[in-house]
């Protein structure tokens, strides 16, 4: 409180000075502060959430520095493309506040049974002990033919859901994953 | 979507039906306000809600929520009996001459063959008559009484715009409004679209329901026209790609798993080949063994020889009559018949139905993997009896739940290359802005890191059946992540012997000497290069159909069932509406969806279809070949329509300790649920943007009914269901109006999906109010108009 | 150089918030928790770290017809400004030379003058740092001639962002166009009160401003107008200046009420 009232009669002094002097506040400039995108690298990119596909252009800093991760400083439409011509939702628009996200998760959780906390696990180890749970599961739980005989090579006791936030890539990395365990139980949000 | 988002600002009129496209899809809604602008087009809205779209719209017209075969069979009616129809086109492109058998018949709800006991149908009686050469006879005149054409009349003869309001709780004028609007584009120059989205999809008859509105846009000619089409509008940003490479019965590029009758790869070409039903089809599905031993190729490499049947029994195969859909399988996990689940990027807990049920169901499992950016409800469904236990009290306390689960960190879209297919089926490269944060890895990291270790175990140890596993091909040069360019090649498909790519599906051959991973994406990766990182800007029809922007399945066509914008002899229904055109001996435009070199009048203009021509009448579906107006599983009222048969007889309703439903008596008002323009489905709740622009959860409610109730706008509220409750601040809004039905007022309640237990604002799981009902084909959740009740905190 | 003005388009807002999201994403502005006051709109008005709102409003007609408008909400950049005749820190509010009202916080006082004498109640007082904001139009990226923010965002054309003559135009044939088509009462929202300003609209009922959360007709309060004129040599007494800023709010709004400015 103090340091504002002192500050506005300081202010009011400065106004006293300049008003004496007649000045033409229309006419008034400051220099607008720099453009945050003006030293970006830019990437295109299509937007994650819906299907409407916008292209998206994603601007990082950092890139051209050693030892410096990018990061990113700005998220925008592509005006270059037929669909959204630069324009984009509340979301899309905002792309950014999903990227650099304190919520993101950065390591391996764990959950043992009966717990009630994540610990945290070594990629290794969780590539390790989920590997092992799978195996177990499809060495008891694969059913090579059916009851007539006849050969149906499948494992019934896992589900494999998702894909519909990923590439067709992946998609298709995870068809021959599924396809190798022989997993049917194959689902994604399509259903839903 | 049959045509794409760019497509439509050529309609002259836009329904908006079972979607709500300014709320959920906004940019892609900016076509439908261009065409209002730019060529005055009307867009109709119906919708139990007056929402985003509806304050846009020219016509708006409340239903009731499950009313919407009534609303579309009074529109198929309006435009037969007031002879709105596009008749040539009719003749022309669809299956109206085809005779249908005496024995079919439709009887008080039921179609013939109905069988009480097993609650199926023999469809025997809905085959076409066949002539001496197995062809459909047809009548030309379309006056056969058994032709479809004349089935159809009688069937929605019954679809007065009476009926309609009884049933759907508009007015019968407003309903003659909008259907003289719509019906409008049934005539040569006039072109109209419908966009729909999980409004019409989240029903126990969702698939007739979509199946009504392909038979509308038929007899009024707008299949295959720019400006019109059937559109859906998909929600995740590759829902269309992961739906092309597959489902639980289905491969890629829409061939089917195996069945365990087909014992061999002869076998199963034989019964996935059809054979033409008229002469002049091209049915290019009897293609289907190039598809099908070219992707056996792609899967297994060198393990797949012309000996083994190139891999086929590798491939599993499923009984006869199983169903491992979304709903079943929970089901049977809930039953304890799964040991694990792996997850990458859903969150069942949110998105299935019936809370309690998920809840109860993974904490049966032995392990589960999720591969996330955040940690959602459905890693930490054991946190729910801790965090929210008064709102899901069937939910297990974490000490007694054994699930072991592993919560692994993804790198998200910017983090990432790679293809999303959007709604236009418009195949888009993406490329990677920045690595991922932490310990966080790409997708195809831990696919492969876990793929990998699996298969060093089987050779290490053995184990059960381990040559599926350790016959896929994986000679990716970076093994364990492999670059998304190299997969997307062997996606395109390549020559084995020379690896060189092959430049479609046309050059696929079914003797091992091509492989291709998904026959419809063949083209998007050709000699020439990536064709989904396609940047040009043309447009030379002026169409919308930037044919160098991206790629566009299936051979870069962009608008679907082309070949019918046009007459028998190929002249155009509309001049400047022409996506193709026969010039010369080959078409210009669009890429044609016919034989290129062949002449309009050569051949049937659907050429998928053995038919060679679409189908009004389509014995595909298990619960009728014409849609039939059935009420909700759970439903305010009577079928109007026949008492005695009130819901889809198909439908699946399951029927366990948790899967209840409840009466009109105890839970009185029509709920359904929905997503804001703010959110995206369950993910958003972890972004700063959501929980800024709309934060709360809130329950919309018509004034009248909070009148009665005593709400005022802002009181907590509990919903609740046979299921479960919800808590929440009401929205007492005009935009809900209550409804007329069958001379009582029916309220309905809106109830916005997004919160859950975990995120930067919470609130209640939506679907803990929604019951375990299922459309019989598609197996989509009844998420749209189940009953609820209602009371002030 | 050119005026340059804002063309919001109310008959095609689909109230998506693209704006309000782009208007804090490239401001950098914070992304608190919105509040929920029983309507679709994010905050029940703007804010000094909120400068764009879509305002949502439901109408009955008297035909029972309904309409739900939907109009994006900002500083006008009005020809006459009350803000800046009200400022008395010099350069703390100013005209750049293509017409947008805009701050030099190192400048302002705090005073909240420029508040009292907004005729549209737009700038807002933070009360951290006991400055005043309001949108300034993206002047970084106008400066270097890019749209601002909110119109690049603007999914389906219901912005438009260019020279103010042009987009008089425009807004003037689209609503005869509207009129033509049978919304007899469209119109352009330019008001004279105020000199006109540098945001304008097309209501499809211009007739009711007030339906859109728009002042029927704003001036200049005359409070402000008498301090500009003979008074204004008062204005350099800052004690008096307090008194006349409790004044004018009061003249113009009423009491103030304790959480007005936190909200």
């Amino acid at each position: 409180m103090d340091f504002s009232r002192r500050q506005f009669f300081q202010a009011s002094a400065t106004a006293l000075a300049t008003t004496a002097f007649g000045f033409d506040l229309s006419r008034a400039q400051t220099r607008a502060k720099e453009l945050k995108i003006a030293r970006t690298t830019q990437t295109t990119s299509v937007c994650p959430y819906c299907a409407v596909g916008c292209s998206v252009i994603i601007h990082t800093l950092g890139d051209r520095a050693k030892n410096v991760k990018p990061t990113v400083v700005h998220i925008e439409g592509d005006t270059e493309s037929p669909i959204n011509r630069g324009t984009l939702c509340p979301k899309g628009i905002s792309l950014k506040q999903y990227v650099v996200n304190d919520r993101r998760l950065t390591k391996p959780l764990y959950r043992a049974p009966g717990a009630t906390e994540w610990e945290t696990i070594s990629w290794d180890d969780a590539i390790e002990r989920m590997a092992r749970r799978i195996k177990d599961t499809r060495d008891t739980g694969f059913v090579e033919s059916d009851d007539q005989g006849r050969t149906v090579n499948r494992l019934d006791n896992v589900a494999l859901i998702g894909g519909c936030t990923d590439t067709n890539e992946i998609n298709y990395l995870l068809g021959k994953f599924r396809f190798g365990l022989g997993i049917v139980t194959y689902e994604n949000q399509a259903r839903l | 979507m049959t045509n794409g988002w760019t497509d439509v600002a050529n309609a002259d009129v836009v329904l908006v039906m079972g979607g709500n496209p300014a709320e959920n899809h906004p940019v892609g809604f900016r076509f439908a306000m261009e065409a209002k602008r730019t060529r005055k087009a009307k867009l109709v809205c119906i919708d139990p809600r007056f929402n985003r779209t509806a304050a846009v719209a020219d016509h708006y017209v409340p239903i009731r929520s499950g009313s919407d075969i009534a609303f579309l069979g009074g529109l198929i009616h309006y435009a037969l009996e007031g002879e709105l129809y596009h008749a040539d086109y009719v003749k022309q492109h669809t299956n109206a001459a085809f005779l249908i058998e005496d024995g079919f018949g439709f009887d008080e709800g039921y179609f013939s063959g109905w069988d009480a006991e097993s609650k199926t149908y023999d469809k025997a009686s809905w085959q076409y008559q066949k002539d001496s050469s197995g062809f459909a006879r047809v009548d030309e005149t379309l006056q056969n009484p058994r032709s479809v054409f004349q089935l159809l009349k009688t069937h929605y003869a019954r679809y007065t715009p009476e009926r309609v309001a009884e049933i759907c709780g508009c007015s019968a004028e407003e309903f003659n409004r909008a259907a003289e609007t719509i019906c409008s584009t049934g005539r040569a120059g006039r072109s109209g679209t419908i966009l729909y989205a999980l409004g019409w999809t989240q029903h126990s008859h969702s698939v007739q329901l979509i199946h009504a509105a392909a038979m509308l846009q038929l007899l009024l000619g707008n299949i295959g026209m720019p400006g019109g089409g059937v559109n859906a509008q998909r929600g995740h940003s590759n829902i269309q790609g992961a739906t092309d490479m597959g489902a639980w019965n289905m491969l890629p590029g829409y061939m089917k798993v195996p069945r365990a009758p087909w014992r061999s790869l002869d076998e199963y070409v034989h019964t996935n080949s059809p054979a033409p039903l008229r002469p002049d089809a091209l049915n290019y599905w009897s293609n289907t063994s190039k598809f099908f031993v070219s992707l056996l190729k792609a899967y297994y490499g060198d393990n797949a020889t012309r000996d083994n049947d190139y891999g086929y029994d590798f491939l599993p195969k499923i009984g006869e009559k199983d169903n491992y859909s979304w709903g079943f399988f929970f089901d049977r996990m809930n039953r304890g018949g799964l040991e694990g689940l792996i997850s990458f990027g859903m969150n069942p807990v949110a998105n299935g139905p019936n809370t309690v049920k998920m809840l109860s169901a993974l904490a049966k499992l032995k392990w589960m993997i999720v591969v996330e950016n955040f940690e959602t409800e459905t890693a930490a469904f054991w946190k729910a009896s801790e965090l929210a236990g008064e709102y899901y009290p069937g939910a297990p306390d974490a000490a007694d739940i054994d699930t072991e689960v592993f919560l692994l960190p993804a790198a998200c879209f910017a983090e990432k290359d790679g293809t999303f297919v959007n709604s236009s089926r418009w195949l888009q490269w993406k490329n990677q802005a920045l690595p991922p944060p932490g310990d966080s890895k790409p997708d195809q990291e831990i696919i492969a890191r876990l793929f990998l270790k699996l298969r060093e175990l089987y050779e290490d140890e053995g184990g059960t059946s381990p040559e599926p596993l350790t016959s896929i091909a994986w000679d990716y040069g970076n093994a364990i992540s492999p670059d998304l360019q190299e997969v997307a090649r062997e996606i395109n498909g390549q020559e084995v012997a020379t690896g060189r790519q092959v430049p479609g599906f046309g050059a696929l051959k079914d003797d091992g000497s091509t492989r291709c991973g998904n026959w419809l994406y063949s083209g998007s990766y050709t000699a020439d290069g990536n064709q989904m990182a396609r940047r040009g800007q043309e447009d030379p029809t002026g169409l919308g159909l930037y044919a160098n922007w991206s790629w566009s399945w299936p051979a870069n066509r962009r608008v679907l069932y082309n070949r019918a914008s046009a007459d028998a002899d190929g002249k155009p229904w509309d001049e400047s509406r022409a996506p193709i055109r026969w010039q010369g001996g080959r078409y210009t435009g669009d890429v044609p969806d016919f034989k290129a070199d062949a002449a309009p009048d050569s051949l049937g203009s659907f050429i998928m279809l053995p038919e060679g021509v679409a189908k009004l009448f389509a014995p595909d579906f298990v619960e009728g070949p014409f849609p039939e107006h059935y009420e909700p599983a759970e439903s305010p009222v009577d079928n109007a329509m026949h008492p005695a048969v009130g819901v889809n007889p198909s439908a699946t309703i399951f029927t366990g300790e948790l899967d209840t439903l409840g009466t009109r008596q105890d839970y009185p008002y029509v709920a359904l649920t929905y997503r804001l323009t703010e959110h995206f489905h369950y993910w958003t709740k972890h972004v700063k943007t959501s929980s800024l622009l709309q934060s709360n959860f809130f329950v919309e409610l018509p004034e009248a009914l909070a009148a009665e109730k005593g709400i005022q706008n802002g009181d907590r509220v509990r919903v609740s269901s046979a299921r479960g409750t919800a808590e929440g601040p009401a929205m007492v809004t005009k935009r809900i109006r209550p409804l007329q039905v069958a001379g009582r007022t029916i309220y309905q309640v809106g109830l916005p999906i997004h919160w859950g237990f975990l995120g930067r604002t919470k609130g209640p799981l939506v679907n803990n109010l929604t019951p375990s009902v299922l459309d019989p084909n598609s197996g989509t959740p009844e998420y749209k108009g189940f009953l609820v009740n209602m009371e002030k905190l | 150089m050119v005026t340059v003005a804002k063309l919001i388009d109310t008959t095609t807002c689909i109230g998506c918030k693209a704006c309000e999201a782009a208007c804090q994403e490239w401001q950098d502005q914070p992304f608190p928790v919105g509040t929920y006051d029983g309507t679709y709109q994010t905050f029940p008005d703007v804010r000094h770290d909120f400068w764009n709102l879509i305002k949502f409003n439901e109408i009955e007609h008297a035909d029972g017809g309904l309409s739900w408008h939907m109009a994006k909400f900002q500083c006008m950049h009005c020809v006459d400004a009350g803000c800046i005749t009200a400022c008395p820190a010099p350069g703390a509010i100013f005209r750049r030379d293509n017409g947008t009202v805009d701050f030099d916080h190192d400048k302002c006082i705090g005073c909240g003058y420029c508040i009292t004498a907004c005729p549209f109640d737009v700038p807002r007082l933070n009360p951290i740092t006991q400055k005043v904001y309001k949108c300034n139009l993206c002047s970084d990226r106008t400066a270097v001639g890019l749209e601002p923010a909110c119109i690049k965002a603007c999914p389906t054309n219901c912005l438009t962002f260019g020279a103010r003559d042009d987009l008089v135009q425009i807004a003037t044939d689209r609503a005869r166009t509207l009129r033509e088509d049978g919304k007899a009462s469209a119109g352009v929202y330019n008001p004279a009160g105020v000199g006109g300003t540098n945001v304008i609209y097309v209501l499809e009922d211009a007739a009711h401003p007030e339906d859109y959360g728009l002042p029927n007709d704003p001036t200049v309060p005359w409070t402000v107008r008498v301090w500009q004129g003979p008074l204004k040599w008062l204005g350099n007494a800052a004690l008096v200046g307090g008194i006349l800023g409790t004044f004018f709010h009061y003249i113009r709004f009423g009491p103030r009420h304790a959480d007005e400015e936190s909200s």
